[in-house]
């Protein structure tokens, strides 16, 4: 193949800043010493990441969002490791359709998910607490956690395991010491991906949060509604931060293009 | 693995989407048949007033028209950029395509609230376009596109090319390059070998990512509700309207249905239409 020309140069270039265009822009403004947005910023200062010690709202909007994240992603992973393996080597009438179902989150427009679970949690009692927000949340990033352990379950050689199994292990100790560890993989990335989606979640949690369980995207969105200011900013570049840290991690363990294609490459 | 074993296995996951994933969409279903009085809140009777409400409002119709207009167009220009970009993303060197596959994809994995922000401090009357712009003199009043369609278009490629990068990538790397370099070899220039020998071979990229891109457009809310504001109004964003501030859920959910229906209809038939389509060129 030959290598690219200088029109595919350039056109990668501008892409890339396009990319990284609204990206920049947030991190730059934060950095502003003066009391409105300025891009490129007239000098560097931290006022208004020490601004953000001010507003206990957004503080406690973030740890609402970690904890959150933490939560849904643990609750769904543990209900899609068994269903993946069920899935995954089952043959069994009614396979395709018990994907379809745990995929489904996918499909329906989130604004419809938001209502739906509005609705429901509102009848039972549970709108607006954390609990019933980390059911829901886990609902929608089981799709994400699913695809990936799916792809490791489908490609793990079962050889292995079944020279441990004529060798007298159980059942539970195969899945421990044999099949878990060769899975693992996929299961980190999935957790981190389901993590970072409900993390940045705000369609369907718009709907169903409350003062107190406000997470850190509703807060962000309702704010920017009404106004814009260098402190939406710097706490942007704080979540910006994070999930940079997050994404070389992934990107090391599992490859960002495998993790989001959601297919492993074998 | 047995039948028994398997949906043993899938119980917990099952249970949890049959209670909090089926039961409340059916349950919005039937609310979108309800009706609504500002006194008395909402009534279980069961009507399709709600449906004639919307379907006989122009103010509806022009809210659905643009949410589809607005899709369409995200669709087609990601579809313009998208595959060129992923042609040449398939042709650097590991070094640099790596590169590129974090900046393609690193943006999906930062709130799209975040990422639109980063678009309001850019498209604003006093937003960093419009200072460069004026401040190189090439315009002298500041170009709407705060609180414009084209905007919310921009930002909404912005948040969907990652998805026709990927789904045209993934075709690109079933395709065999010898195809190419027997083309180079017969004489054929680059943009001929594009047209002729690649284009063909990633059709069905192209058309899986544009339902993708199409179907979360259509839906989009955070984009359309900061980038338009009250002005701009986009399908998600009246349903949200109706439920957080009107407060008639009944006509917000009859609203949200059809918007889900006009999606699934739109995916399914799509999807017959590729398969009808390839199943001709392929038996």
């Amino acid at each position: 193949m030959k290598p690219n020309g200088s029109f595919a140069k350039l056109f990668s270039v501008l892409f890339a800043l396009f990319m990284l265009a609204p990206i920049i822009v947030v991190v730059g403004v934060s950095f502003t010493p003066t009391g409105y947005l300025e891009f490129p910023p007239s000098g560097i200062s931290l006022r208004w990441f020490r601004e953000i010690l001010n507003h206990p709202d957004f503080i406690a909007a973030g740890w609402v969002s970690l904890k959150l994240g933490f939560a849904s992603a643990c609750v769904a992973t543990v209900l899609s490791l068994p269903a993946a393996l069920a899935i995954g080597r089952g043959r069994f009438r009614g396979r395709e359709a018990l994907q379809s179902l745990f995929l489904s989150p996918l499909m329906v427009p989130t604004v419809v998910l938001g209502i739906a679970f509005l609705r429901f949690l509102t009848l039972v009692g549970l709108n607006g607490t954390f609990f019933g927000l980390m059911l829901c949340h886990a609902i929608i990033i089981t799709p994400f956690i699913l695809r990936l352990v799916l792809a490791a379950v489908i490609g793990l050689d079962r050889s292995v395991e079944m020279a441990a199994t004529s060798l007298g292990a159980s059942g539970w100790t195969v899945f421990r010491r044999i099949t878990l560890p060769a899975i693992i993989p996929g299961v980190i990335g999935g957790w981190v991906l389901a993590f970072i989606t409900s993390f940045d979640e705000l369609t369907v949690t718009v709907f169903i949060v409350d003062p107190s369980t406000t997470t850190l995207p509703v807060r962000l969105f309702s704010h920017i509604s009404q106004t814009t200011d260098p402190l939406v900013a710097s706490i942007s570049t704080v979540a910006i931060l994070f999930t940079v840290v997050l994404m070389l991690f992934v990107d090391r363990l599992y490859g960002l293009d495998r993790l989001l294609i959601g297919e492993g490459k074998r | 693995m047995t039948g028994q074993r398997s949906w043993s296995l899938s119980a917990p996951a099952l249970a949890l989407f049959g209670v909090l994933l089926v039961v409340p969409l059916i349950m919005t279903f039937v609310l979108s048949f309800n009706s609504f009085d500002f006194y008395e809140g909402i009534s279980n009777d069961i009507s399709l007033a709600n449906y004639k409400e919307v379907l006989g409002d122009s103010y509806f119709y022009e809210i659905f028209a643009r949410t589809f207009a607005i899709a369409l167009a995200t669709t087609v220009i990601c579809a313009i950029i998208g595959v060129p970009q992923a042609y040449f993303l398939n042709r650097m060197t590991p070094f640099w395509r790596s590169v590129m596959v974090l900046v393609t994809l690193g943006p999906l994995l930062i709130s799209v609230v975040v990422r639109t922000l980063g678009w309001a401090i850019l498209l604003g009357n006093k937003g960093v376009i419009n200072t460069a712009l004026t401040d190189f003199g090439l315009i002298e009043r500041p170009v709407k596109m705060m609180y414009t369609s084209g905007g919310i278009v921009l930002a909404l490629v912005h948040v969907m090319i990652p998805f026709m990068v990927l789904a045209v990538w993934a075709s690109l790397q079933r395709q065999d390059p010898a195809t190419e370099a027997a083309a180079e070899s017969l004489g054929a220039g680059p943009v001929v070998i594009f047209r002729r020998v690649v284009f063909p071979q990633v059709i069905p990229g192209i058309l899986s990512g544009s339902l993708i891109v199409f179907s979360l457009s259509a839906s989009a809310f955070a984009t359309p509700a900061i980038l338009g504001g009250r002005r701009i109004k986009v399908v998600s964003t009246t349903v949200y309207d109706e439920f957080m501030n009107t407060l008639n859920w009944p006509l917000g959910a009859a609203i949200a249905m059809l918007l889900l229906l006009a999606v699934l209809v739109i995916m399914v038939s799509w999807n017959r239409l590729v398969e009808r389509r390839y199943s001709e060129v392929f038996a």
